[in-house]
């Protein structure tokens, strides 16, 4: 297939974070056709003092599954949305998926919201333009976004919003957020 | 597309992955960010006895522009294993890897704007 130089073919990269079991693999599966993506690390320096490996030193190299989906805009033009692996042994991934993506998704959990007080922090250092989702799970109480923002002590440019990852309307309104977020802070810092 | 594994779900994969690379987990390939673009190079000749089974199809999957990730997932081999053969292709100018547009520059405006108005659509 051939290209005019203004038609290189463009991927952007989303990252969906947050705690454990708080719907990263359902928000990526509600929106675009979800494949399995494995990383086999090699336990090196990297791995001194995250895996404890005590008992099985034979083992060199160790499995971290994430969620990968694509979405295709148009021809040349694709989105590809991970899932960051959620639980801190994996942090070596970290810096290898954020490097160079649009933005991230911050999945929250109000039962469980200082499960994602890493992935906030994290964001924040890089300077990675994010968003705050809050999954609103059967059972648990609505929480205004307001009061979410507070809690996680979120600048005030930072959009907040509540989301049922399961339904695909959803999840579309939590991405066009997100790189619409990402689009303003495009702008902003060009202003400058 | 899935080729046939010899793979039992008990055991796990009977070849170690690293078996594909000849035992090494570094190469050239290393900095391949995930959504790097590969594209098989038109025209260069393989030396079809030099290259192994997984490179051949590497070579096949990324006749179009094809994201390592993409790639990963396409063969069901995880990323370092496909990194490494990544960089053998590399080494040997069959394959073109293109780093992700918004790591420099960042991303334009219009196709920003553009991503808005295709999610919208989905």
């Amino acid at each position: 297939m051939a290209y005019a130089p203004s038609e290189e073919p463009v991927a952007l990269k989303i990252l969906v974070a947050g705690g454990f079991g708080v719907g990263k693999t359902t928000l990526v599966g509600a929106i675009s056709e979800i494949r399995p993506l494995r990383t086999e690390e090699v336990l090196s320096d990297r791995g001194v003092g995250v895996d404890d490996v005590d008992g099985v030193e034979g083992k060199t190299t160790t499995t971290v599954a994430m969620d990968f989906g694509r979405i295709t805009i148009r021809e040349g033009l694709v989105v590809y949305l991970f899932g960051t692996p959620g639980q801190e042994r994996f942090w070596f991934m970290w810096d290898e998926l954020s490097y160079g993506a649009l933005g991230a998704v911050v999945l929250a959990d109000t039962r469980r919201l200082t499960d994602c007080f890493p992935s906030i922090d994290y964001f924040e250092q890089r300077g990675t333009p994010f968003i705050v989702a809050v999954n609103c799970f059967d059972g648990a109480d609505k929480h205004e976004p307001d009061d979410v923002r507070v809690a996680l002590d979120l600048d005030p440019d930072v959009p907040v919003l509540l989301c049922d990852v399961r339904r695909r309307a959803s999840a579309k309104v939590v991405l066009v957020t997100l790189v619409e977020h990402a689009l303003k802070t495009l702008t902003a810092a060009q202003r400058k | 597309m899935t080729e046939p594994q010899w793979l039992d779900e008990e055991a796990g994969p009977i070849v170690r992955p690293y078996a594909l690379t000849g035992g090494r987990t570094r190469s050239s390939g290393d900095d391949f960010d995930l959504i790097s673009l590969v594209t098989a190079v038109v025209g260069r000749q393989a030396d079809e006895a030099a290259l192994g089974p997984e490179q051949r199809r590497i070579l096949a999957i990324a006749q179009e522009p094809m994201s390592v990730a993409d790639i990963a997932s396409e063969m069901d081999l995880p990323l370092g294993v496909v990194r490494v053969l990544l960089g053998d292709l590399h080494d040997h100018e069959l394959i073109s890897v293109r780093p992700p547009a918004q790591v420099a520059p960042l991303p334009s405006e219009r196709i920003l704007k553009e991503v808005i108005n295709g999610l919208r659509a989905l």
